[in-house]
């Protein structure tokens, strides 16, 4: 048995989520190789191959994957897939654009976010918002799944040696061209990875106020900022800041959720974090049903304080 | 140009699900269901491109059960043309409705597929990118804008840390994100006039459409529950728990 995975990456670093992939490979059992699909694209292949458990890297190095559509990734995929039992890809926007595609061309089931491994065709998946877990069992020869990241500890990305292949790229479909991109930059820790995450809603009021009330308070911290979808739609922040069904799934030390309510949709995002602090002016908000510590009062006079004391 | 908008009977966003005693699934006796929310987007959306002229008939489906029609009245109701319910008592999976909508698709020949990035029952996220990998169709998923203009359509799309902008050839599939509008209700006059338009029932095996489940679900389970915490009264305290007690600071 082998397992393929596809590396979301830069084409110079592996991203976070394809360690936890390759732990949720571990666990299935068997060799495990990993796909990059990128242009100039050694410095990840390199990061791939360091892995630890991966054995070989597949390198398929192409101008058309600079910015890889799933239209060109599907069908590179779908060419490899028949000598592999399972192909992951991680529970990312990118993974869950392109999995889809891979499992329809190759007529097989495809199972989103899972977060434990039975068996080898065996799997737990969260379902309404993470309201019940299903255990899924796939009758399909290849089994194509994303992993989501928060259900297996990432493997070390050191101390690997797998060996380097490169392979032919595939066609380019001309179906889809990127023509832009908009990334956010900060210098925070990026939402999936940080350890600690400052999470603001609603109740900030406004983008200004989310800002000075929430920035000095993650500085001391060394933490991410999320929010809320109702803080995202209001336009305090950026969508890529949601966390939630919708948004990104988080699972941090601590969580520190700031004028939100706690609806299920957002718990769905974060209620794996190791800790969570909820500051809300409601005494009845639910957030303080999942919360481990509870402080009711003003967010305006609290978090402040809050920084002070830190 | 026709576009064809695929909506889904969900348990309503607001219900509180719970898991059946036996295990089996999900207790829906009695729940509150609803069109996806992510689907009612897709309909705005459609509904747009219309009064912008681009699109001249929107065709709403659902795969599922009979009850599927008052899903279908909704989106007649906010304004879709006309309605086909794929009827079927089968557990139907993402692939067997993309086969599905792939059969409706050759039918009716529509220019554009607008789905919702994601069902919020099994939170799958899969179909509309299996039905253009069954056409053979660009794909543009999680849009939060899209302008059709001859035969491209240029949608911003959200993914990993920000946005993208990708140019498509039509025939596409679009999938809708929350923020690509705000989906309007259907007014009372609205929903008399739904009432009349046309509903077509057919099955998914005059279609030649294989809807068998592929994957078994054995059993469902509610999460681990978090352990319920404790109030503190003051920042001091709240700072003494976290550098103590948590030991996360
Ligand atoms: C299909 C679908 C998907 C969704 N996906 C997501 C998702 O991914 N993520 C997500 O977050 N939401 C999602 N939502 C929305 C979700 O249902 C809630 O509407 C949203 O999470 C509410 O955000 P909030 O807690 O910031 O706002 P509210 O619910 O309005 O809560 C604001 C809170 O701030 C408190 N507050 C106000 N002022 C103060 C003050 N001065 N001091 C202290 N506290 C104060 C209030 O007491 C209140 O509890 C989704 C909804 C749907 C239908
Ligand atoms: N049974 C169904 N009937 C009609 N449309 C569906 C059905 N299942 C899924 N869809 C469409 O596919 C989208 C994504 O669903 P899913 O892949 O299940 O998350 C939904 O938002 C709908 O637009």
């Amino acid at each position: 048995m082998a397992i393929l995975i596809i590396a979301d990456h830069d084409n110079n670093q592996i991203k976070s989520g394809v360690t936890n992939a390759v732990a949720c490979a571990t666990k299935i059992g068997g060799d495990i190789h990993v796909l990059i699909a990128g242009s100039a694209c050694a410095g990840a292949a390199t990061a791939a191959a360091a892995i630890a458990g991966v054995t070989k890297v597949l390198v398929a190095d192409a101008a058309q994957y600079a910015h890889p559509v799933a239209e060109n990734l599907a069908p590179l995929v779908v060419g490899l897939a028949k000598n592999y039992s399972h192909v992951l890809f991680p529970a990312s926007a990118s993974g869950k654009n392109t999995a889809p595609r891979v499992a329809a061309m190759l007529d097989v089931a495809q199972l989103s976010d899972v977060i434990a491994v039975e068996s080898a065709d065996t799997f737990v998946r969260p379902i309404y918002a993470g309201s019940a877990f299903a255990t899924v069992q796939s009758t399909d020869a290849i089994k194509v799944m994303t992993v989501r990241a928060t259900g297996f500890d990432a493997v070390a990305a050191t101390g690997g040696a797998g060996v380097i292949e490169n392979i032919a790229a595939g066609a380019d479909t001309g179906l889809a061209t990127v023509t832009g991109q908009e990334l956010s930059k900060s210098d925070r820790p990026e939402l999936v990875d940080a350890k600690r995450i400052v999470s603001g809603g609603r109740g900030l009021g406004d983008g200004d106020k989310y800002r000075q009330i929430l920035e000095p308070l993650a500085d001391k911290l060394g933490a991410a900022l999320g929010a809320s979808r109702a803080a995202v739609d209001a336009g305090f922040v950026p969508n890529d800041y949601q966390v939630g069904q919708t948004g990104k799934i988080v699972a941090p030390e601590l969580y520190i959720a700031i004028g939100i309510s706690g609806s299920i949709q957002h718990m769905a995002g974060m209620k794996d974090s190791k800790v969570i602090v909820a500051i809300n002016k409601d005494a009845e908000a639910p957030i303080f049903q999942f919360a481990d510590y509870g402080l009711v009062g003003d967010l305006f006079t609290l978090v402040p304080e809050l920084t002070a004391a830190l | 140009m026709k576009i064809l908008v695929p909506v889904k009977r969900v348990v309503d966003y607001n219900v509180k699900v719970r898991v059946k005693a036996d295990q089996t699934g999900i207790e829906l006796a009695n729940v509150k269901m609803s069109m996806n929310p992510f689907d009612e987007i897709a309909i705005e959306e459609a509904l747009k491109l219309r009064e912008a002229g681009v699109a001249t008939e929107i065709i709403a489906v659902s795969v599922g059960v009979t009850q599927c029609q008052e899903t279908l009245r909704t989106a007649l109701a906010m304004g879709a043309d006309r309605a086909i319910l794929v009827e079927t008592n089968v557990e139907v999976q993402p692939l067997g409705v993309a086969k599905v909508l792939k059969a409706l698709v050759e039918k009716e020949s529509p220019q554009l597929v607008i789905l919702g990035k994601q069902a919020i029952d099994d939170d799958s996220s899969q179909t509309g990118q299996m039905l253009a990998a069954l056409l053979g169709w660009s794909q543009a998923a999680f849009a939060s804008k899209v302008v059709v203009s001859g035969a491209e359509a240029t949608v911003t799309r959200e993914i990993d840390g920000g946005s993208e902008t990708v140019q498509l050839k039509l025939p596409a599939i679009i999938t809708a994100d929350l923020r690509l509008n705000t989906p309007r209700y259907a007014t009372l006059p609205n929903i008399m006039k739904a009432k009349k338009k046309p509903l077509d029932i057919i099955t998914p095996e005059s279609l030649g459409a294989d809807v068998a489940p592929r994957l078994k679900t054995l059993k469902v389970v509610e999460p681990p529950k978090r352990k319920g915490g404790v109030m503190v009264a003051d920042i001091a305290a709240l700072v003494d728990k976290l550098k103590n007690e948590a030991k996360v600071i």
